[in-house]
């Protein structure tokens, strides 16, 4: 069913990919020149590519040592990993948590399921700005197990760092925490969306076969709603990646993510625009991978979310 | 017996996790965001040993002109990104709303700039707009013009063209999907009456998409508030305070600063601000439900 269309709108169709291409092309583009080459103003495709730049970024990771480095001065590759750590484990505890409230909240009627609604809703606007303070405090403070303390006897001593106490801050734990609950309004928001749409006599029919509620959970309604379950995984994926604000004010020297490793670059005098392009690569490959394979799913859930809103 | 007990405590044995996490990491720092706000509190100190100051923190802040120079920066920047971005966005989504092949690479290509991280984006910003090395300015020098200080002069103007950037394609996607899920039936009539393709537009298309717009810009207004990396990336809230939004003084006044209480503050301002807007949501939601509901009650009453 094409129709047939004036090539006015295809010049339009073709302007609007360069435009939204085009900065990322150009970001990958640049991630393979020299920084001679980038200021030097050849502009254009003409250019000798060199990996040197990735090789400056991954130097923690690589098996041999690139000829042009003395010092591997930048850990991208631990941050590499960490960041990959903290969006995997904040992901899949988001979903696990995440469907089985929305779950709840469809199917069941239950004394105080409205005031769990309305806060879901409510919390869904609170910038991470706001959460930085508090989060700043109580992460470093507050949470924390002390050694002369209850919990304390039951774990080693060299659980604990100088002054006795072991807190969640500076740990993958304690930001993994923040992440999920940041993602879980949105994601049982999408999610009650999908589970709405399944068939109540399906789920009657395999109780009467004699499931219990967790095994119609898991086995009748989890395989129904995963294009839901995709798109909200890509969702929340997407902002434990990319998040840099409350990673900062958690994180310490070990358990760096990307982002803060970029910004950090970036505020230093003397920009070296090869490298910081490489690394903005490599915290954009995986996302662009997502999009480019599961674009379908990722608008679903958009709609999804923002219809409902 | 034991199998009705056993479903009275299935719903808040699914709901218990979310639940038990989203207190201890959500309600529980923000009513300790609120607690502190009243205190006068150093990065140093543990909230027990800081002292009560009463509403100083809020006055303070009221009267602070680097304060209001930063809500009047975030105001403009959300409000203006919003308006251009709902303008093109539904504007390019009526125009190529038609069957013509490319459609679907085109949604796929244009999801790609919201996806990748901000930080990535700024940083993709910063250099286009360098003052030597940018593809802006060489551009502009290749064509024998002078160069512009991006973020220099006009550092706000260029911030907010890096949002529309990344965001006008939320728009435009959800206002195509809403374009879609039109009633053909109701197009089709407007055609056969010989209505012209503006007619069209402004009398049957905007006015049935209205509801799905007004949420998706007030959505888009909230996600516009909590905009910090791209910033923070391209100009650090520089030069002086003309684009340092609300959310980086909180950070700034946190770690810079170090004046936990203000902060506290700060975040719980512009918390008020935004909870104004999602009650402004919520009851315009209701109302064009109840509108809906009229409306469909009165078309079977006529019937």
């Amino acid at each position: 069913m094409q129709e047939r269309a004036n090539p006015a709108f295809y010049a339009l169709l073709v302007a609007l990919i360069f435009m939204a291409v085009g900065p990322i092309f150009l970001m990958f583009i640049n991630s393979f020149k020299l920084d001679v080459d980038i200021i030097g103003g050849t502009t254009g495709l003409i250019f000798l590519p060199t990996i040197q730049n990735y090789e400056t970024a991954l130097c923690d990771l690589l098996w041999y040592e690139p000829d042009h480095l003395d010092f591997c001065s930048l850990k991208f590759g631990g941050a590499f990993i960490n960041s990959l750590i903290i969006a995997l484990i904040s992901t899949a505890l988001t979903l696990v948590i995440g469907c089985m409230a929305a779950y709840a909240l469809v199917r069941f009627n239950f004394m105080g399921r409205d005031t769990v609604s309305f806060t879901t809703l409510m919390v869904r606007m609170v910038p991470p700005a706001v959460l930085l303070v508090p989060v700043f405090g109580l992460w470093n403070n507050n949470f924390c197990i002390r050694e002369d303390g209850f919990a304390g006897m039951f774990l080693p001593e060299s659980f604990f760092g100088r002054g006795g106490e072991s807190c969640l801050a500076g740990t993958h734990g304690g930001i993994i925490l923040i992440y999920v609950a940041m993602n879980l309004p949105f994601v049982i928001w999408i999610l009650q969306s999908f589970i709405v749409q399944v068939p109540r006599s399906l789920e009657e029919a395999a109780r009467v076969d004699g499931a219990g509620p967790f095994q119609v959970f898991f086995l009748v309604v989890l395989p129904l709603i995963k294009p839901g379950l995709a798109a909200a995984a890509i969702f929340t994926f997407r902002i434990a990646w990319n998040e840099y604000l409350l990673a900062s004010a958690l994180s310490d020297r070990d358990t760096r993510t990307v982002p803060i490793l970029i910004v950090n670059n970036m505020s230093e005098f003397n920009v070296e625009w090869g490298v910081i392009m490489a690394t903005g690569m490599l915290l954009a490959i995986p996302p662009i991978i997502f999009t480019l394979f599961a674009s379908r799913q990722i608008i679903t859930g958009m709609t999804a979310g923002a219809v409902k809103g | 017996m034991s199998t009705a007990r056993a479903n009275r405590i299935t719903p808040y044995l699914f709901m218990a996790p979310a639940a038990v996490i989203m207190a201890i990491a959500l309600l529980y720092p923000l009513g300790f965001m609120v607690y502190g706000s009243f205190r006068d509190w150093d990065p140093s100190q543990s909230i027990g040993e800081t002292e009560f100051v009463g509403f100083k923190n809020y006055v303070t802040l009221w009267f602070d002109p680097a304060f209001r120079e930063s809500l009047s920066v975030t105001l403009i920047f959300a409000f203006s990104v919003v308006t251009a971005e709902m303008i093109l966005g539904v504007g390019l989504a009526l125009l190529l709303d038609r069957n013509i092949r490319g459609m679907s690479l085109l949604r796929t290509l244009f999801i790609l700039p919201m996806m990748i991280a901000p930080v990535v984006v700024g940083l993709m910003w910063r250099y286009m707009y360098h003052p030597t090395v940018g593809t802006f300015n060489r551009t502009l020098k290749s064509m024998g013009l002078e160069g512009v200080d991006w973020l220099g002069q006009h550092a706000l103007l260029s911030v907010i063209i890096a949002d529309i950037w990344q965001w006008t394609p939320f728009i435009f996607i959800l206002a195509l999907a809403a374009l879609q899920s039109l009633p053909r039936s109701a197009l089709e009539a407007a055609r056969i009456d010989g209505a012209t393709a503006w007619q069209q537009i402004i009398h049957i298309k905007l006015p049935l998409m209205m509801p799905v717009l007004v949420v998706t810009a007030l959505l888009r207004l909230i996600d516009a508030f909590k905009v910090l990396e791209v910033i923070l990336v391209m100009t650090e809230g520089g030069p002086g305070l003309s684009t340092e939004i609300v959310a980086l003084r909180i950070s700034r006044t946190a770690t810079e600063f170090r004046e936990l209480g203000t902060a506290a503050a700060m975040s719980n301002y512009l918390l008020i601000l935004l909870l104004l807007f999602t009650i402004g949501m919520f009851t315009l939601t209701r109302l064009q439900e109840a509108r809906a509901k009229r409306l469909a009650r009165q078309i079977q009453e006529d019937e």
